[in-house]
């Protein structure tokens, strides 16, 4: 009787999927709703009553140029991040697949940077840039090391670039290894043969067989920087002047220092659609051409 | 275009390990500065201590709680891993093997909700923590946990048990076998190579994780994890140098050991999971 009843088909649909339908339930689907609701309202957190106000706080958020500036950085900073991080994971990953000696314990270093949490990362590098630096340019009287690192505005940028691409570059040199084990060798043979340079060879042949890895690369880039926040609320604070105030940090600040908690969810409602448009977007343009074997 | 080993590859083996070296010079600041008194440090950061004092990390232990911070971190990860592998590969299995209305719209929809960044739901997420009671409660956290795995959990499994030949499962019922001994006695071990990747990467995602933590059991002292404390600390400490450093290498130390014992399956597991990613 009673493993009748337990084989039966919406019983085993309940055992089966209801613990992750319902944790999903709880914790994503209805704060995404409540989130939606409450970007139409002057909602403070705190008390149980929040009038509806229509569009006024996207309003109030496209007038906000402290949002305006922070989509700014967050759009140049995912830009140039994408941009060298999988420069940099490619040149790993094509150095490290030539037959080295030294491959897998400098594959392993590497990629050791990425298993460290964003918020020690920052904290470390912090170190680096004041300290550290400092060390090395009296050392060497190299102007480079001298810099004001985090207090300027243009090297604070820089800051952030260069240790989300020390984060970054080991986990996409290793999709990249992956993908470049597959190039097929006689292609690259025969077009040596028919006096192809390397460079010719690596444009047209390796390229385009890993566009794949390339397609995946660029999306986890992407979603890395433009979400990026623990490196930054440990290395810069999003200082100096706000000048590297991601949007993230800034929908946490409205939220948890100002206490808007309507017009931060407004700001998160915005940050959503365009973190769903350009995941879509990229992986759709990536896809068209990709190349078969 | 030979695989020999010519001075052409050991002079890309040169290129190789210098960029290695450039790449590690963080932790050789971070281990060296550790081990100096705050003075040293001030003095030059970038020579070798002149003596090994372990004084900073005795007292940065101290004040970080740190057996506590790591026994947090330790129980919250492998609480949530083991409970994202039951849930998920449960709910993965259901939704390959009945294709029907119903579960095609579930699988969508944890799959769409990939795209939902954390910082997007965080606000009214804080107001349902509280009508649930979830803040300040390790419970509470691995619910959280629960619900923002599950997404990715569950499209990695869902690709793994399509390519598991139904037959098998036919034939352990005819012998008798009844729909969960068919998952747990049958499907389940098959699945492993995907359990082991998924362990992987949740793992170390929920071991770094600082802002739903911070969000959820950050007012309570004594659930705090390793980033949590370290992030106090440094709230506390701010440019106190010699102790902030100890407390981050006792803060990266148990997760590069992680990494190093099982670095090819992490480094397999990445493979897996972006490729389908």
């Amino acid at each position: 009787m009673n493993k009748n009843f337990l084989s039966r088909e919406w019983v085993q649909q309940i055992v089966f999927t209801g613990p992750a339908v319902l944790a999903f339930a709880l914790i994503v689907a209805l704060p995404f709703f409540m989130g939606m609701y409450y970007s139409f309202t002057n909602w403070n957190g705190v008390s149980d009553t929040a009038s509806f106000v229509g569009f006024d706080n996207f309003v109030t958020v496209w007038q906000d140029q402290g949002f305006r500036d922070s989509f700014a950085f967050t759009v140049r900073f995912t830009v140039v991040a994408v941009v060298l991080t999988n420069l940099v994971g490619f040149v790993l990953a094509l150095l490290l697949s030539a037959p080295l000696k030294s491959r897998n314990v400098l594959r392993t270093l590497f990629f050791m940077p990425n298993v460290i949490g964003g918020l020690l990362l920052g904290f470390i590098w912090q170190f680096i840039f004041v300290r550290g630096f400092a060390s090395i340019g009296k050392a060497t009287g190299l102007s480079f090391f001298q810099l004001p690192w985090l207090g300027d505005e243009p090297t604070a940028f820089w800051a952030v670039v260069i240790v989300s691409v020390w984060h970054g570059a080991g986990y996409l040199m290793v999709i990249y290894i992956a993908s470049l084990i597959n190039v097929p060798k006689d292609l690259n043979e025969a077009a040596a043969i028919d006096g192809a340079t390397a460079w010719q060879r690596l444009r047209h042949i390796t390229v385009p067989l890993i566009m794949p890895a390339v397609t995946i690369s660029l999306f986890l880039a992407l979603s890395w920087s433009f979400k990026t926040f623990d490196v930054i609320l440990s290395l810069t604070k999003g200082g100096p002047y706000n000048s590297t105030q991601s949007v993230a940090l800034n929908i946490y600040l409205e939220a948890f220092q100002n206490n808007r908690y309507g017009l931060g969810t407004a700001k998160a409602f915005i940050f959503f659609i365009v973190v769903a448009l350009i995941s879509t977007l990229q992986v759709w343009l990536t896809k068209r051409r990709e190349v078969q074997a | 275009m030979t695989n020999r080993y010519n001075w052409r590859t050991l002079l890309l083996e040169l290129i190789a390990i210098l960029a290695m070296l450039l790449f590690m010079v963080p932790f050789y600041f971070l281990g060296s500065n550790s081990l100096k008194t705050f003075g040293e440090i001030l003095l030059d950061a970038a020579t070798l201590p002149k003596s090994l004092n372990f004084s900073n990390y005795e007292r940065a232990w101290d004040i970080m709680k740190f057996p506590q911070a790591f026994w947090n971190s330790l129980l919250i990860t492998v609480t949530s891993v083991a409970g994202l592998v039951v849930i998920s590969a449960m709910a993965a299995y259901k939704m390959v093997r009945r294709p029907n209305k119903l579960n095609n719209t579930l699988f969508l929809m944890f799959v769409a909700a990939m795209v939902i960044p954390f910082q997007s739901i965080m606000i009214p997420l804080m107001k349902v923590a509280g009508w649930f009671g979830l803040t300040n409660s390790m419970w509470g956290l691995w619910l959280c946990y629960m619900g923002f795995g599950s997404s990715l959990t569950i499209f990695l499994f869902h690709g793994f048990v399509k390519s598991i030949p139904v037959e098998i499962e036919e034939s352990a019922v005819v012998d008798g076998c009844s729909p969960y001994g068919v998952f747990w006695r049958i499907v389940f071990p098959l699945l492993k190579p995907m359990t082991a990747t998924v362990l992987l990467l949740n793992s170390l995602w929920i071991w770094n994780d600082f802002l739903l933590p911070n969000l959820i059991i950050g007012g309570e002292r004594t659930l705090r994890t390793i980033p949590l404390s370290t992030y106090s600390f440094f709230g506390q400490y701010t440019k106190q140098w010699d102790l902030a450093l100890a407390a981050l290498v006792m803060g990266i130390i148990p997760i590069i050991i992680f990494f190093l014992s099982l670095q090819k399956y992490i480094i397999e597991g990445i493979t897996a999971g972006s490729v389908k990613g």
